[in-house]
């Protein structure tokens, strides 16, 4: 197995995201350890591994959530390093969590409004007073938000409370929340975590659109094979916060070290290869 | 979800609050309620303002602050300090209070404008990367904290000597302002400018107070606002340390008592519109989101610590400008006005109300100013003590029967969220591109 | 970069000097205001605030306990603990009064008498809230704290004067060298540390103890577990007011004047002692009771004007903890997962 890191064809394109050396230790548990990682522009990139590999961690520190132990992280060509996280949202990177954190007791609509927020375009004075921009800008705000909501069909529900929508339409409105921010770069936490097989099949179709139509790079972390094998372009696999391997999914399907982080030797950890549909 | 038919949600609102000013004034024009009872509806508007604040703080932006009443405090002292200028002179000049109030706070907003301009967080983090290979990171920080405070102490000197200036011209200007205008007029722009004033130093003093505490965690915020407030009860009970006027434990007094029902009603109105427009904006929402998950929130590009900075101030400015009101409403203030079992209340009343419900803390705020006054009149002769052994009982019957409170979260008319405009919403043909995925990579 | 680390070079020596000039000045500058207070009044009175501080400390230490155990466990600021406590004190008042009892039957009892009420408290008022939003109780405990207040202050219960404190034992004071120990403190100490010493044997050495632990760390999992969830709640309650209604009779010993409203100051302050320490760690408390109570007594002998400042200043110490460590003195960072 290659060391590189990049997608031969895309190894002399954009680094878009260029992630070295990097390292977090929580007391005396080194999470993530010499973690590197470097995404193309455009690219759809995979993270596995099995669980508590430090993928999360990793999303955690790309966001600045946590400040890494060592190394740096460039998204395109700035070290994000020691930026606080609404900086870095506002520097192109949005992402999904793992467990779903809406914002519970607030509207869909709301939801995806506040990830606006940044872009609102009027002044607090104006706000206050409602003079100004703020009726024209708020208007352009809330159709935005709509229109974000269309593309992933809850257009419909744009009333609800967050909380009240089935677990599957919870996932999508994370995604359309994400993208209101107008990323560059978006991260998805176990996107398909307990949803159904059609579900799954409908992200899956969901996250090529949303990659095309806003001509996104994703970065994803998943644990249902199908959704890795089937979109992804190119993989990084990491194990005790180490990468362990990287390659297209072809390449992963085979890997010994990766069948054995997830099956083998260490199977009694109590984690298992999620076969698709099962 | 839609409404069919739709009456601007304001209009209801307005007449509501339309017939509650007029019923007040008729009947105590009338003479159907006693002066008592006058007071009492003001004080109730006085605790509505106040606990907005509170609602503002810890209902939406959910930041539990046990601090609340010192702000109040403060409003409180500080626009009595300067209508009783006005009235006795006791600075020896009838504006010097009221120019000096002024002078220092602009003074201290060019000192915070200069410091911010000074970009002392970038500064620092230059000077560290710059020294971090010659020396230890402990002498860094020292280094940089020397650099930071004679910056800051530069910042603090030029505010100092604008409010010193400031306060000369305003001495001079508002003394001629006081010579040329009527008396009766007079004494309202100096109650308008003592409230405002009241408002702003609380605003100020709470930007102070957030700036730091408000990236403890939220009972840790609590505890050390509560330590806030007791710090300044404690230092009201010796305020004829500083100012004799303040005349420490014994109690102000002398403050003129120019409070009325328009004057506490129009303050309602101004804070609740001030409140609503700010809570139904883009700000709002970001506040909000910021109580319901923070780490989603900074995530979606929401800078939490502005928005807390922003409501905790906006927050203390409507106690302040309450605690204005408290002052010239009954013309005496005493430190235990202020102390830790009154600064419940404007908690209770949120909780009660429901927090964030701005409908809710409206009602709660009458009710409770209401009830509390109430027992003092109803309750039969020997049977005063009994108020606060009543009230409780009160508390928790309602905690145990209805613990979010009378509204939960919802509101009424005008508060309400507005609906989004009616419009045909596109929803995008997404199998389309679906089949040429590569044709689109390639664009 | 490594051009401006280049020209740091030569300065770089004198960079150092001025960090540790820092160091050596802040040093000295504390060591200075030590021998400045030493020397202000003399040793004697220095050491004689120390020890009247440990003395209060050691009190607070008592209600502390209380407070940090019950946060620990439920996630509650219980503003009713400063109430068992004077609940404690009158207790004791009217047994030593009226019944002409000793110490020790006084102070059992009291402590009995307190750990029924908190037991009733917590289940009538508590209980019921378990899963409402924290601050339902939060604003139950104030309303708690409310009615122990004014129900005690009626005239037929325990009326809202001040009430002298007759101590069941004459006072001894020793004279060693100038410091003044009087056998008030020797009690206070002996019978604190014996509670402390049987506290710490209770949560770390028996079943119940475990029970407390798990509980405190994961309420769901524990019951999964087996334990009787409920049961280690009104526990700790208990566990909580029997400390407290002991320094109830002990800081009205130090300090004889007892009033209905005698428990708030100090229930506040030792809640603030045990957030100082580090809230939900028992060593914490106790560390952090001792420091308020330095801060209480050392603030009134040597400030100007100390005894109307001392509050003020307890509560600066806490503020300059929180900011210094948001956590307090012994707690652990909280990291949020996520």
């Amino acid at each position: 197995m290659d060391d590189q890191l990049l997608p031969p064809e895309a190894a002399y394109s954009n680094r878009l995201l260029d992630i070295q050396n990097l390292s977090k230790v929580f007391g005396g548990l080194r999470a993530v350890s010499h973690f590197d990682i470097a995404v193309p522009e455009g690219g759809l990139y995979g993270l596995i591994g099995p669980n508590g590999a430090g993928k999360t961690t990793v999303f955690n520190m790309i966001t600045g959530v946590y400040a890494p132990t060592e190394g740096a992280i460039y998204f395109d060509g700035t070290d994000l390093v020691g930026m606080p996280p609404h900086l870095i949202t506002r520097r192109g990177i949005a992402r999904t969590f793992q467990n779903i954190r809406l914002f519970q007791n607030l509207t869909v609509l709301d939801n995806v409004r506040i990830a606006y927020h940044t872009h609102a375009g009027y002044g607090l004075v104006e706000a206050i007073s409602r003079l100004g921009r703020f009726s024209r800008q708020e208007r352009i705000l809330t159709e935005r938000a709509q229109d974000f909501l269309a593309v992933f069909g809850l257009h419909n529900r744009q009333l609800e409370l967050a909380k009240n929508l089935p677990y599957g339409e919870q996932r999508r409105l994370e995604i359309a929340r994400a993208l209101a921010t107008q990323p560059r770069l978006l991260l998805l936490d176990e996107p398909a975590a307990g949803m159904n097989p059609a579900e799954t099949d409908t992200l899956m179709e969901l996250i090529h659109f949303i990659r095309d139509t806003f001509k996104l790079t994703i970065l994803l972390i998943e644990h249902q094979m199908r959704v890795v094998m089937g979109i992804c372009e190119w993989i990084t696999v990491m194990d005790f916060g180490q990468v362990i391997a990287r390659g297209t999914p072809r390449d992963i399907q085979n890997n010994e070290r990766v069948i054995e982080a997830y099956l083998g030797t260490r199977a009694g950890r109590g984690m298992a290869l999620h076969v698709a549909g099962s | 979800m839609r409404r069919k038919f739709s009456i601007p949600s304001w209009i209801p609102t307005v007449l509501v609050a339309a017939i509650l000013y007029i019923g007040v004034a008729y009947a105590r024009a009338q003479g159907k309620i006693s002066p008592y009872w006058y007071q009492v509806a003001q004080l109730a508007a006085v605790m509505a303002i106040s606990s907005l604040g509170l609602n503002l703080i810890y209902g939406f932006n959910g930041q539990f602050s046990l601090g609340h009443i010192g702000f109040y405090a403060v409003g409180a002292y500080g626009s009595a300090l300067i209508t009783k200028d006005y009235l006795t002179k006791w600075s020896g000049n009838p504006v010097g209070a009221l120019s000096w109030i002024v002078a220092v706070q602009i003074g201290l907003l060019l000192a915070f404008f200069v410091i911010g301009r000074m970009r002392l967080g970038a500064l620092r983090r230059k000077m560290r990367d710059a020294l971090s290979e010659a020396l230890k990171p402990g002498e860094i920080g020292i280094i940089s904290a020397i650099v930071l405070l004679i910056l800051a102490a530069a910042g603090l000197a030029i505010g100092a000597g604008a409010s010193y200036g400031l306060h000369l011209l305003l001495v001079q200007g508002l003394g001629r302002l006081v010579a040329i205008t009527p008396k009766p007029v007079m004494e309202q722009v100096i109650l308008f400018l003592a409230l405002l004033n009241g408002g702003t130093m609380a605003a100020l003093l709470s930007y102070l107070v957030g700036l730091p505490l408000l990236r403890l965690g939220s009972d840790y915020f609590g505890i050390a606002t509560l330590g806030f407030a007791v710090m300044m009860y404690t230092a009201l009970q010796n305020s004829d340390m500083v100012i004799p006027t303040m005349k420490g434990a014994r109690g102000m007094v002398g403050i003129p008592r120019w409070t009325s029902w328009p004057w506490a009603f129009g303050a309602l109105v101004f804070s609740v519109i001030v409140m609503r427009n700010l809570v139904r904006s883009s700000h709002g929402r970001a506040m909000i989101s910021v109580r319901e998950d923070e780490i989603a929130a900074k995530t979606m590009g929401v800078d939490v610590n502005q928005l807390k900075t922003l409501a905790f101030t906006f927050g203390g400015f409507f106690a302040g400008l309450a605690g204005g009101l408290y002052a010239h409403l009954y013309g005496f203030l005493h430190p235990s006005t202020f102390n830790m079992v009154k600064g419940f209340d404007p908690l209770i009343i949120i909780v009660f109300g429901g927090l964030g419900s701005m409908t809710g803390t409206l009602v709660a705020a009458f009710l409770f100013t209401f009830i509390i006054e109430g027992l003092r009149v109803i309750l039969p002769q020997g049977f005063e003590d009994w108020r606060f052994v009543i009230y409780p009982i009160f508390l928790l019957l309602i905690m145990l029967l209805r613990q979010q409170g009378l509204l939960g979260t919802s509101e009424w008319g005008w508060f309400r969220a507005p609906l989004p405009p009616a419009r045909e919403i596109p929803v995008p043909d997404r199998t389309v591109v679906r089949q040429q995925p590569a044709a689109e990579k390639e664009s | 970069m490594t051009s401006i680390t280049r020209s740091l070079a030569s300065p770089k020596v004198l960079l150092r000097a001025v960090a540790w000039a820092v160091y050596i000045a802040l040093g000295v500058g504390i060591l200075w205001g030590v021998v400045a207070l030493v020397r202000l009044q003399g040793p004697v009175f220095f050491l004689q605030a120390v020890l009247d501080g440990l003395r209060l400390g050691f009190v607070y230490a008592l209600i502390a306990l209380g407070y940090t155990m019950v946060y620990g466990i439920v996630r509650l600021i219980n503003f009713a603990h400063g109430d068992i406590f004077m609940v404690g004190a009158f207790t004791s008042f009217y047994a030593i009064t009226q019944y002409k009892w000793g110490f020790f039957p006084a102070i059992l009892l009291a402590m009995f008498v307190c750990v029924l009420l908190n037991v009733v408290i917590e289940r009538v008022a508590y209980k019921p809230l378990r899963n409402a939003p924290r601050i339902a109780a939060l604003i139950t405990a104030i309303g708690v704290s409310f009615f122990l207040e004014y129900f005690t202050a009626l005239k037929w219960v325990f009326s809202a004067d001040y009430i002298t404190y007759q101590r069941p034992f004459k006072v001894v004071v020793w004279n060693i060298k100038g410091i003044l120990i009087s056998n008030i403190t020797v009690i206070i100490v002996i019978t604190t540390v014996l509670l402390l010493l049987i506290l710490r044997y209770i949560v770390y050495n028996t079943r119940m103890g475990k029970a407390m632990r798990a509980t405190a760390l994961d309420k769901p999992t524990a019951r999964l577990m087996g334990i009787n969830v409920d049961g280690v709640i009104s526990f700790t309650f208990a566990l909580g007011a029997a400390l407290a209604g002991a320094g109830g009779v002990l800081y009205a010993i130090a300090f004889p004047q007892i009033v209905t409203f005698m428990g708030i100051m100090p229930g506040l302050k030792a809640f603030v002692a045990a957030v100082l320490g580090g809230i939900g760690n028992i060593m914490g408390a106790f560390v952090g009771s001792l420091l308020m109570g330095m801060v209480d007594v050392l603030v009134v002998s040597f400030v100007p004007m100390g005894s109307r400042l001392r509050d003020l200043f307890a509560f600066l110490v806490l503020i300059i903890v929180f900011l210094v460590k948001p956590t307090g003195i012994f707690g652990e960072p909280e990291v949020e997962k996520v």
